[in-house]
């Protein structure tokens, strides 16, 4: 699905990645790690087309990304952001709908009639009671579920999310994560997802990989990156892994410094 | 829609109201008679039982008029849509990239050294004004590109620097006219009196262009309003958007400004006005505007030459006038509405 061969990348004479090398799967949820500064924000916006690469190449379905022109890919690549959608005046429908855009032509219509997705995405997303408000009156984290339903109907095959989850309080960090994981299974769709939590990673992830300024560190299953001297080694601080209860999966305690 | 078809009955009643408004006073019923009579097929169905007189002043005088306000009106007001959904900022005006100043050299020179109608007789100041005008927007643009991409904030400051620079040229030129009454002035303020049809008719194709164009972005300019990554991850070409949105935005007001002088205020106030009538689609928003946009310029213009007739107050000081107070209300009353 997804091939990342010898990637990196530089502003003037800052190396921000370097020789970033890996290979996602269709189906597969696949994690990108790192301390703040790591390149893991710039990897994104190489994966998703904004910018592009200094050197090597990324290979979505066979292709070289620059061959596709925004709106083709658009068409089977979405991207959820970190921060949610502007208050603007829009109804949650029209935001939903605004999805579509890619399938439009220049008089807003699709070949076939399609409104049955924004309804289904609507009904899924329990937004349907919210779908005639305005933007301007949603919670944040209300308004990221909307963000998440304009990219639901993007209809993408490859979903990069850049920490969805970083605004949003535990309860619709979890909400947020789990409908992801539903939809993903349902349309056996690959996930490519910057985390900052590591924990969070741990759950959901299928492979991770770690980076640490600029370069690739490790590249596997939660199990052998969630490891208490890799995560010294990257982020500069000894945490406690301990194994998840319920998900048989491994996940850290912080503990500081100065305490008795 | 309803707000379309209202717009343009407003417009219409509008129109003949003015028409019957100037130093000869017609009944109004005389004017739908004299606008009736020019209609194809329908037109003998109404019997002449007006002077003369009253016909050559509706035709020949106020009508040529009035719909060149309108068209103004709605160019400056197309533009400044097209110029807030584009850079996202609810301060832009047509007059962002410096194309007034621009303009503005061009006529000020033009006067200063009485070449009027040296070049291209009636023409000179127009054609003139609208070089300058295209000629500040290519410097702007010059200015804020850096290594083949333009920063949005770049843009901005480089119009910024550019209009005080223009400005300053201007001034200079001011200060040079040593006639009592400047003409220099008199034209930065703007002004609709002695145009004739040969001006309207040659802002028709500029209009067509401008509102055909930034239709077929409306969608597109509604995915903007998220931000342009938003836009770009829904497969938007953001950067060709924003050109070809700037452009032809640009081109419609140095058409509207080389004709009539740099009228202020229309194309900031009437965008935002009906903003928060319709709200922010810009399918519907980009007609509605230009609609709006005619019948205040129409308005404005009617009072800038009935208020202290005989002497015609300049268009732009009316406009501004009228516009910023009743801005302000709407601002109030729009924030005490949201709670905020």
């Amino acid at each position: 699905m997804l091939q990342v061969h010898h990637l990196s990348k530089s502003y003037n004479e800052a190396h921000v990645l370097k020789d970033i090398r890996f290979s996602v799967a269709q189906g597969e949820f696949f994690g990108i790690l790192g301390p703040n500064g790591s390149g893991k924000s710039t990897l994104l916006k190489l994966l998703s087309g904004v910018e592009k690469a200094s050197g090597g190449d990324i290979q979505i379905n066979g292709e070289p990304i620059e061959r596709y022109s925004r709106k083709q890919l658009s068409r089977f690549l979405a991207v959820l952001q970190q921060e949610s959608l502007p208050p603007v005046n829009f109804t949650v429908k029209e935001i939903v709908e605004m999805g579509r855009y890619p399938y439009q032509n220049w008089l807003g219509e699709e070949k076939d009639d399609q409104s049955g997705i924004v309804d289904s995405i609507l009904e899924k997303l329990r937004l349907v009671d919210l779908q005639d408000r305005s933007l301007q009156h949603l919670s944040g984290g209300e308004r990221q579920r909307v963000a998440l339903g304009k990219v639901m109907a993007q209809k993408p095959s490859l979903l990069l999310l850049d920490e969805p989850t970083t605004y949003l309080d535990i309860g619709y960090q979890i909400q947020m994560m789990d409908l992801i994981k539903t939809w993903q299974r349902e349309e056996k769709l690959t996930v490519v997802a910057v985390l900052h939590d590591l924990n969070l990673a741990s759950i959901y992830c299928d492979r991770m990989l770690m980076i640490s300024q600029g370069e690739a560190i490790s590249i596997g299953t939660p199990e052998e990156i969630m490891r208490s001297e890799l995560i010294e080694r990257v982020y500069g601080t000894t945490p406690i892994i301990v194994e998840h209860p319920v998900h048989k999966l491994p996940q850290i305690m912080l503990q500081g410094g100065i305490i008795e | 829609m309803i707000w379309g078809g209202a717009g343009l009955a407003l417009l219409l009643l509008s129109v003949v109201v003015s028409l019957s408004m100037g130093t000869a006073s017609l009944p109004i019923s005389q004017v739908w008679g004299i606008l009736w009579h020019q209609l194809p097929f329908v037109g003998h169905w109404v019997t002449p039982d007006w002077p003369v007189s009253s016909e050559q002043i509706i035709l020949k005088v106020r009508l040529p008029r009035i719909l060149l306000a309108i068209l103004i009106g709605a160019c400056l007001s197309l533009a400044g849509a097209g110029f807030q959904g584009v850079l996202r900022n609810p301060l832009a005006d047509p007059y962002t990239l410096g194309v007034a100043s621009g303009s503005a050299v061009g006529a000020a020179f033009i006067i200063l050294f009485g070449l009027q109608v040296a070049l291209l007789g009636q023409w000179t100041i127009s054609a003139v004004a609208f070089v300058t005008g295209m000629l500040s927007l290519f410097i702007v643009l010059r200015l804020a590109v850096i290594n083949g991409k333009f920063q949005l904030e770049t843009l901005i400051l480089s119009g910024v620097v550019v209009q005080a620079f223009l400005g300053s040229m201007v001034s200079f030129m001011v200060s040079l006219s040593d006639k009592v009454i400047n003409e220099i002035v008199f034209w930065l303020m703007g002004s609709l009196s002695l145009r004739g049809w040969s001006f309207t008719f040659m802002l028709v194709p500029y209009f067509l262009i401008g509102i055909a164009v930034l239709l077929s972005y409306g969608r597109t300019l509604n995915l903007f309003a998220l931000g342009e990554r938003q836009a770009e991850h829904l497969g938007v070409n953001v950067v060709r958007t924003r050109m070809i949105v700037l452009c032809v935005s640009t081109l419609i007001t140095a058409a509207a400004v080389s004709v009539a002088g740099t009228i202020g205020f229309v194309g900031l106030v009437v965008p935002h006005l009906v903003r928060l009538m319709v709200g922010p689609d810009y399918r519907i928003l980009l007609p509605v505007t230009a609609i709006f946009g005619g019948i205040y310029l129409l308005w404005a213009d009617t009072l800038a030459r009935m208020l202290l007739s005989p002497t015609e107050i300049p268009l732009g000081v009316v406009t501004a006038f009228l516009g910023a107070p009743f801005f302000a209300y709407l601002l109030r009353k729009n924030k005490k509405r949201l709670g905020a």
